[in-house]
């Protein structure tokens, strides 16, 4: 459960603070250069954090009681195949997919 | 708005909609996920609307669920939109004259998908006067935005129709790793998803969530410094 003042702080300053982040050159900073360094790091924060934030939730999710789940595993990795070679949409049908045939044929 | 400017309009709607079959299932998705969560309609309709982001909507239910602080939700869930500040770097040669107002509407729907376009095409068509940029940049932006909130929407709504025997809770790591894994298309990304990986298991540890902070910048880092090197390589 999540609680519900948790919920409303964080949704509304995770609005405000998206907002400035997407006004913050459009409407405030103007022309203003980013410095070349910053821009380089910038660039890699969608592929820093995702990783490890699901990591976790695949090697030791909270419904199996945090033990291993083979069937997961797996499933992960058919994603994340398929998202190399095609897009997202591709990608998700396959790992849930691969998921349930899993369970079905193994238990 | 002239005619002229209607078609301009109409070419960036059309360009940019190929793109809801990838918002619509995508945006579903988040209804359903945030919905099995524990949040009523009212609160997913709440963030998509006053978020409007996927990524960090994503990342702060999955962190909310996880109990984690406050401020590390925020940290981490901005920590995803900060490519939007690059975005809005690029945009705004292109649409820093508009009003105040309208920059308001440009900063609070931009999605990844109305900047790629655009900046493509302003590039393309230099000549392309600033009335018709915009006029561009807010068709494509019809084409998919109003979507996220219908969508999430009718996602919240079948959510609660979905029985846990179909592991709903799976669908938010495989949703991550199918919006990484095409981001992973050079060796610098490569690296700072890997170290993000590693990290995310050897800092498991640190308590409040910090492991998350730490790996986060820990990837960044090895992506930026893996992209220097390649640089400083070419150089030589």
């Amino acid at each position: 459960m999540i609680a519900q003042d948790i919920f409303w702080t964080v949704t509304i300053l995770l609005g405000i603070g998206t907002f400035l982040i997407r006004f913050s050159f459009l409407g405030i900073l103007g022309d203003r250069r980013i410095p070349e360094w910053i821009m380089a790091h910038l660039h890699y924060t969608a592929v820093a954090i995702f990783p490890a934030l699901i990591t976790p939730h695949v090697l030791w999710p909270e419904v199996t009681g945090g033990t291993i789940d083979p069937n997961r595993l797996i499933a992960a990795a058919a994603v994340f195949l398929v998202g190399l070679r095609f897009n997202a949409v591709f990608a998700i049908v396959a790992g849930m997919g691969t998921l349930y045939l899993l369970r079905y044929l193994f238990g | 708005m002239t005619s002229e400017m209607g078609r301009i309009f109409r070419r960036g709607f059309l360009d940019c909609a190929p793109f809801i079959v990838i918002v619509i299932p995508y945006a579903t998705l988040f209804g359903v996920v945030a919905r099995d969560a524990g949040l009523e309609v009212y609160e997913v309709m709440a963030m998509s609307v006053l978020v409007i982001a996927g990524a960090s909507q994503f990342t702060a239910v999955a962190l909310m669920q996880d109990h984690a602080p406050v401020l590390i939700i925020l940290m981490a869930s901005l920590a995803v939109n900060l490519r939007m500040a690059m975005y809005s770097a690029a945009l705004a040669p292109h649409l820093g004259h508009l009003r105040f107002w309208l920059r308001g509407l440009v900063a609070y729907m931009m999605v990844d998908q109305s900047f790629a376009l655009s900046v493509r095409k302003y590039e393309t068509e230099p000549e392309m006067t600033r009335q018709a940029k915009a006029a561009y940049y807010f068709g494509t932006l019809v084409a998919v935005a109003p979507l996220w909130y219908i969508c999430t929407f009718a996602g919240a709504v079948i959510g609660q129709a979905i029985p846990p025997v179909f592991s709903l809770e799976f669908a938010v790591p495989v949703c991550f790793i199918a919006m990484t894994a095409p981001m992973l298309r050079s060796l610098p990304h490569v690296v700072a998803a890997f170290v993000s990986v590693v990290a995310a298991i050897v800092l498991g540890w640190m308590p409040y969530n910090l492991w998350l902070i730490a790996a986060g910048m820990l990837a960044m880092m090895a992506g930026a410094q893996t992209e220097f090197y390649l640089k400083r390589k070419v150089a030589r």
